[in-house]
């Protein structure tokens, strides 16, 4: 069994995993062992090395690996506060619609503490793992917040009077609604991405651009694509 | 006891120092063979005299008042310096005027990046050398430095920085949206490029074709069938790749989607990658209008290479590992 093209792929653990193997699969990879295995990280024979999602973007960049799957939740969360500053030095090049999560601000159910607190304090505090796109949020819609960075359960932080909101990635809303949160903002909307190092993208186009040109032409349902997103 | 510096600057230890050393004296010696004569300018300047400059995101990072209230900055490229140069010390020589460099400049950093704040740029700048024969002979001086180093694999990927924004004004993209659609391809952002076109209310012809030229990359046969709309730039890399000699001709990637986010280029756009190294070794381009701007109108053309850079990726070369060389082992198609 040989890599795909002869390119290197960075396959994130966790959510994303399944439909990222899926979708190598559907290519003719040789995904058997990459299932079977999940202590190994390192699937030399077809080009494969797996990863936490958030490290993806780091192999990527530095060319460990030519080619690499991450939510985009991932992406935002390491570009620059500001756009002009840029973000991860890699493309971003095609949107592979599974792991469809939103990012959302939630406070405890009744009358919203975060209004609350803005009202009467002059600043809200907002727990989340996605600091600085809590930030940027806060800042776009001209609120005050002061941000505290958690690593785990983020819910438990409003529920003992840590914060008045939390800023957490969810896809179906059962964990909020079990810790009696809810809603109040959809912030993003974030899929899958297939991203490239800059110098792969040039050195090794051909082999790129056919495996972009196959995974366009997967039916919509292998590539999970369900409506377009905002982002 | 901890005495710490600066994170993204270092000591350069003797062992390293020999091998940067004897790096810069080659690229030197091929420099000041094809007519380039060594400048040095100081590390800091006025800040009102570099702001003429467009720098964009090379814009300096570390600002000084100096005795007397003026801000002075640490320099973020040579390119801007001497274009001050040019237009001061050399306001009535005839042109062409060739200048070499290697001096360090100095750059804000993200945190936990690695990225240098201090790093050691050897350059060229041709002043007075209007397209395509200025870009030919700028693109011929870096082959011949970069193949004096006994680096192998390299390759140039040569673009336009005009190309995108005359596409766009061609297909009478709306004004207002043009500076957004460009910031997605100085992001490197297809997938946020697709989405802003189709929210743009363009053709879907249009749309394709804004979305579709950048990404055309690789040998000769990108200039060929390219649309109408964008045949004044690839006119121009036409006549620069006729113009080439064969062996730097053979290093050269079209890439109709290179875009710089120094604001001052204007013509074609070059960058240096080696398989053994995860981003572009260096690069350069046209910058017709820069001298201009401090007051003497003259066409340009120049590159900057990283020094570091280009040392791990001989380094890497050397040892046959590095990001990216593991890749070709597969056989892989080009």
């Amino acid at each position: 069994m040989t890599p795909i093209n002869g390119l290197t792929i960075a396959v994130p653990r966790g959510a994303l995993f399944d439909g990222t193997v899926d979708l190598l699969a559907s290519l003719g990879l040789d995904t058997q062992e990459l299932r079977a295995n999940d202590r190994k990280l390192l699937f030399e024979d077809i080009g494969v090395i797996t990863m936490r999602p958030t490290d993806v973007p780091t192999y990527v960049e530095a060319g460990a690996a030519d080619l690499g799957v991450t939510g985009k939740d991932v992406l935002l969360e390491q570009a620059a506060q500001r756009s002009a500053e840029g973000g991860r030095d890699v493309y971003e090049l095609l949107d592979l619609g599974f792991g469809r999560c939103t990012m959302v601000l939630a406070s405890k159910a009744g009358p919203d503490p975060a209004h609350e607190a803005l009202r009467r304090l002059g600043v809200m505090r907002v727990a989340t793992k996605y600091p600085r796109i809590a930030a940027r949020h806060l800042e776009e819609t001209g609120r005050q917040a002061e941000i505290v960075e958690v690593k785990g359960s983020v819910e438990l932080a409003p529920l003992t009077g840590l914060v008045e909101a939390i800023v957490d990635l969810t896809a179906t809303g059962t964990t909020l609604r079990e810790n009696n949160l809810v809603v109040r903002e959809e912030i993003v909307v974030c899929t899958a991405r297939l991203i490239a190092n800059p110098v792969a993208h040039k050195l090794k186009a051909a082999a790129i651009d056919e495996l972009l040109a196959r995974l366009r032409e997967l039916p919509a349902t292998a590539r999970g694509r369900g409506a377009p997103d905002p982002v | 006891m901890i005495h710490p510096i600066p994170s993204g600057t270092r000591d350069v230890l003797p062992d390293e120092t020999r091998e940067v050393r004897a790096i810069t004296d080659i690229l030197r010696g091929v420099f000041e063979r094809h007519g380039y004569g060594e400048v040095y300018t100081p590390a800091l300047e006025y800040e009102s005299v570099l702001a003429r400059a467009d720098m964009a995101e090379a814009k300096p990072a570390y600002r000084v008042f100096d005795e007397s209230g003026q801000v002075l900055v640490l320099r973020s490229d040579m390119t801007v310096p001497i274009a001050r140069v040019v237009a001061t010390r050399y306001a009535s020589s005839e042109p062409p005027l060739r200048f070499c460099y290697f001096a360090h400049c100095y750059r804000g950093v993200r945190p936990q990046r690695g990225q240098p704040r201090e790093l050691l740029q050897a350059g060229i700048e041709l002043i007075g050398a209007p397209a395509p024969q200025g870009t030919v002979e700028a693109l011929t001086v870096l082959c011949h430095a970069l193949d004096a180093t006994g680096l192998k694999d390299y390759r140039i990927g040569l673009g336009d920085a005009s190309l995108f924004p005359a596409l766009m004004a061609s297909l009478r993209v709306p004004e207002e949206i043009r500076a957004g659609l460009l910031e997605q391809l100085v992001l490197r952002d297809f997938v946020g490029l697709e989405r802003a076109l189709a929210e743009s209310g363009l053709s879907d012809d249009a749309a394709e074709l804004l979305l579709e030229v950048p990404q055309r990359r690789g040998g000769p046969e990108v200039l060929t069938d390219t649309p109408a709309q964008a045949q004044e730039a690839v006119t121009g890399l036409r006549r620069v790749h006729e113009l080439l000699e064969p062996a730097v001709a053979e290093r050269v990637i079209f890439d109709l989607g290179l875009v710089r986010n120094i604001g001052y280029y204007t013509g074609a756009v070059f960058d240096v990658y080696d398989p053994a190294l995860g981003a572009p070794i260096g690069g350069g381009g046209r910058y017709d209008e820069l001298v201009g701007r401090f007051g003497r109108s003259l066409p340009a053309v120049g590159f900057a290479l990283g020094v570091d850079r280009l040392h791990i990726a001989l380094a890497g070369e050397e040892r046959g590992t590095g990001a990216l060389l593991a890749g070709t082992a597969h056989g892989l198609p080009t």
